[in-house]
């Protein structure tokens, strides 16, 4: 029976894992000022997380929230996740697609609040307005997140209709930088939400929903989703992603001398054309999938046969590529044989690890034991070589079991781990977060310092360094860009937009779409509550000790030059404090 | 009179992405609503996700089963294959979702009748990748 649902957000499901109980709370307050997504989300954490709360707490809460054109229109496919990084200690922030935002939305929430702690494991089931607590003690401890999800799969209903999002061995132990899958090939990836999870031994949840939304001015809508659909499909706007997807980065990247190589100690990779998208697509892409409403379909999906056995005994792994793990588990770690990689990033996967992070995390172990900062006797007798896929793959098996002191420190984070054994000159991390694929000027470095989670996301500072190549920018003009960039992708993570769709979502239509909708908005009013949602993140970030003084920038990114050149420190420390300025948070700084 | 009748097809459906595109689509015009479950196509995994796409829709049957059961004769046959609902006779005895033993009626409990594919193709315009097609349909059905 489809489940009737107002056109508006407004319900919040509110889960308490210890008492084994939950809430469905109207909150029209908050999506009616804030939207959704991160806007509703960043308002929730400031709500429900305390002051130095840690993030491995039972209170640390997880936040999911959805959007109100999440379902209604394509591309409109993203939930944003928000909680206390147990890496970072601070903000933790990270999106996801698959089914997750339709089934949210269907199922008739705007957000999802969880707190508390089960004393043994558990999973959730939320269909409609009912949730349940069930039994995850024989999912504890599964070999691999595939498998969690065929059980899952079997056992709850709404084939279709739900998300599952799981963790693996990595996030039930605590490892910081664990993710959560979700249906199998799209994952909430950074920040350590795995980690959250598995404290709160939560090991899965099941979200579906019957719903259907009420549209008030059905015609406006049917007109505008064409037109939107058209743009979608048919304008070249969205062919890279369609193509070979964010993987086309490698060879642009390496041709400019931008691709962070051997742990960033080159920018160009010799074997960059093995692992690159255009080989990968005509190799081994065995086919595309999509996010639910997403006509696009930029899920990449390489089949990979591997050979296990004498008398042609043959092993078929489906690994989701995409540029960054390509970026983590290649150039980064001197790989450059495709199988290879993908070998590693299946395991990576399976053992529902951050691939980014723990490509770093690899990069900086090797190194640092190529220097002799850590033996044998740290890696529990792995010798780490640049390209070695095998040692790699057991490392990876060693981080997750934390089969010594070491490896229990670099599960904390390369930061961590560098802080304990040296080499922090070396460990490419910004704000905690292990670095992504992309040296290729200041905007980049400074855009993961200032950016609200780290992330190359946040503000996209790389690709202002790549326009700046082909048409010189200074570098005032550099920053005021990725400040009015991060604010105006916090109004796109609000409604919830991939950001693979910012091209067609341009403020103008926004403002459109939401009027059909009932939300009565100005292109200015979005830009304000851009900068607005921007600044409650940072005010968690500074409440949480963020320091604008203190940002640590790791030599290596001085030592390695850049297509603008080699780095000098005091342009980035003078660019970010006019990101800080010109975005209000030295002023918020100041004032609190 | 002449023109030849169509029927909707889901030709290619190793190469379906899974977007829910059609589903949408069927339930935003033909059921004037924003639903999967009032949708005539449905789209479903074939075991999880690693394992591509099933489309479940009628696909016209010259004979179909669900005519022969429906007694106050609100479905009949169509022209080219599968039926013509008429919800004014329909009692909503729901025997028509249990004779299509391909899952191709999908019951709508709030109003009491099924929802019945009219072969209009509107789901077609919404295909990414041209796997459903309105075909013709020419040839008489041999049995």
């Amino acid at each position: 029976m489809a489940y009737k649902l107002e056109e508006k957000l407004s319900k919040v499901l509110y889960i308490d894992l210890t008492e084994q109980k939950y809430e469905i709370t109207d909150r029209p307050d908050l999506f009616d000022k804030y939207l959704g997504g991160a806007g509703v989300a960043a308002k929730l954490l400031e709500e429900e997380c305390p002051k130095g709360m840690d993030p491995l707490g039972p209170d640390n809460p997880i936040i999911l929230a959805v959007g109100p054109l999440t379902t209604l229109y394509p591309c409109m496919s993203k939930t944003v996740a928000m909680f206390k990084s147990p890496l970072t200690g601070n903000l933790g922030e990270s999106h996801t697609g698959g089914r997750s935002a339709l089934a949210i939305r269907l199922a008739g929430y705007g957000a999802i609040v969880i707190k508390g702690a089960a004393d043994k494991p558990i999973y959730l089931s939320i269909f409609n307005d009912k949730v349940e607590f069930k039994d995850a003690s024989v999912l504890w401890g599964m070999r691999t997140t595939y498998s969690v999800g065929r059980v899952l799969r079997e056992v709850e209903p709404g084939s279709g209709r739900r998300t599952i999002m799981r963790i693996g061995l990595a996030g039930e132990r605590l490892v910081r930088f664990s993710n959560v899958a979700v249906e199998t090939f799209r994952h909430f990836g950074r920040q350590g939400l795995g980690a959250v999870m598995g404290s709160k031994r939560l090991k899965a949840l099941v979200i579906g929903g019957t719903g259907e939304i009420a549209i008030a001015k059905l015609k406006d809508y049917i007109k505008a989703y064409k037109e939107l659909y058209d743009l979608v499909t048919k304008t070249p706007a969205m062919m890279k992603y369609r193509d070979y997807g964010t993987a086309v980065n490698v060879l642009a990247l390496n041709t400019i001398g931008a691709l962070p190589t051997r742990n960033l100690q080159a920018t160009k990779f010799e074997y960059a054309e093995n692992i690159c998208g255009e080989k990968l697509a005509e190799t081994l892409l065995s086919r595309r999938l999509a996010c639910s409403h997403c006509p696009i379909g930029c899920i990449h999906i390489a089949e990979v046969k591997v050979k296990f056995a004498p008398f042609h005994a043959y092993e078929t792994l489906l690994v989701p590529y995409d540029y960054e793990p390509i970026y983590a588990m290649g150039s980064m770690l001197g790989i450059g044989d495709a199988i290879g990689m993908l070998r590693l990033l299946e395991r990576a996967e399976a053992l529902g690890l951050d691939a980014m992070s723990a490509g770093v995390a690899m990069a900086w172990a090797t190194e640092a034991f190529e220097r002799g900062i850590i033996t044998a006797n740290e890696t529990n007798g792995l010798t780490l070589r640049w390209g070695d896929v095998d040692t790699y793959i057991k490392f990876l098996d060693n981080l997750v079991e934390m089969v010594n002191d070491f490896y229990r420190a670099l599960a904390m984070g390369t930061e961590h781990a560098a802080s304990v054994y040296g080499g922090l000159d070396f460990a490419l991390t910004f704000g905690g977060n292990e670095m992504p694929g992309y040296h290729v000027g200041p905007t980049t470095i400074v855009g993961f310092i200032v950016g609200a989670r780290h992330s190359h996301l946040d503000n996209a500072g790389y690709s202002v360094d790549e326009k700046a190549l082909k048409k010189p920018m200074n570098l005032e003009e550099r920053v005021d860009r990725i400040v009015a960039e991060e604010q105006w992708r916090c109004v796109l993570s609000s409604l919830v937009a991939c950001f693979f769709a910012r091209g067609v979502y341009t403020p103008d239509k926004v403002v459109k779409l939401l009027e059909i909708h009932g939300y009565s908005v100005t292109e200015d009013d979005l830009k304000k509550l851009g900068k607005e949602i921007h600044l409650m993140k940072y005010r968690f970030k500074l409440r949480e000790g963020f320091s604008l003084e203190r940002i640590r920038i790791p030599k290596r990114v001085f030592e390695t030059p850049t297509p603008h050149g080699t780095l000098k420190e005091e342009d980035l420390r003078w660019m970010i404090r006019r990101f800080y300025e010109k975005a209000g948070i030295l002023e918020l700084a100041t004032s609190s | 009179m002449s023109a030849v009748p169509k029927r909707l097809a889901a030709v290619y459906m190793e190469r379906c992405i899974g977007c829910y595109s059609c589903m949408l689509a069927c339930s935003r015009y033909r059921m004037r609503s924003l639903s999967l479950e009032k949708s005539a196509i449905q789209i479903r995994t074939a075991g999880g996700i690693e394992r591509g796409f099933i489309a479940v829709v009628c696909r016209a049957c010259a004979d179909p089963p669900c005519a022969k059961v429906c007694e106050p004769k609100a479905l009949k046959p169509r022209k080219g294959g599968g039926v013509i609902f008429n919800p004014k006779l329909c009692t909503g005895c729901g025997k028509c979702v249990e004779a299509c033993i391909i899952g191709a009626v999908v019951w709508d409990e709030e109003r009491r009748m099924p929802i019945i594919c009219t072969h209009c193709g509107l789901c077609v315009d919404f295909c990414p990748h041209g796997i459903l097609r309105l075909e013709p349909v020419e040839k008489e059905v041999i049995w």
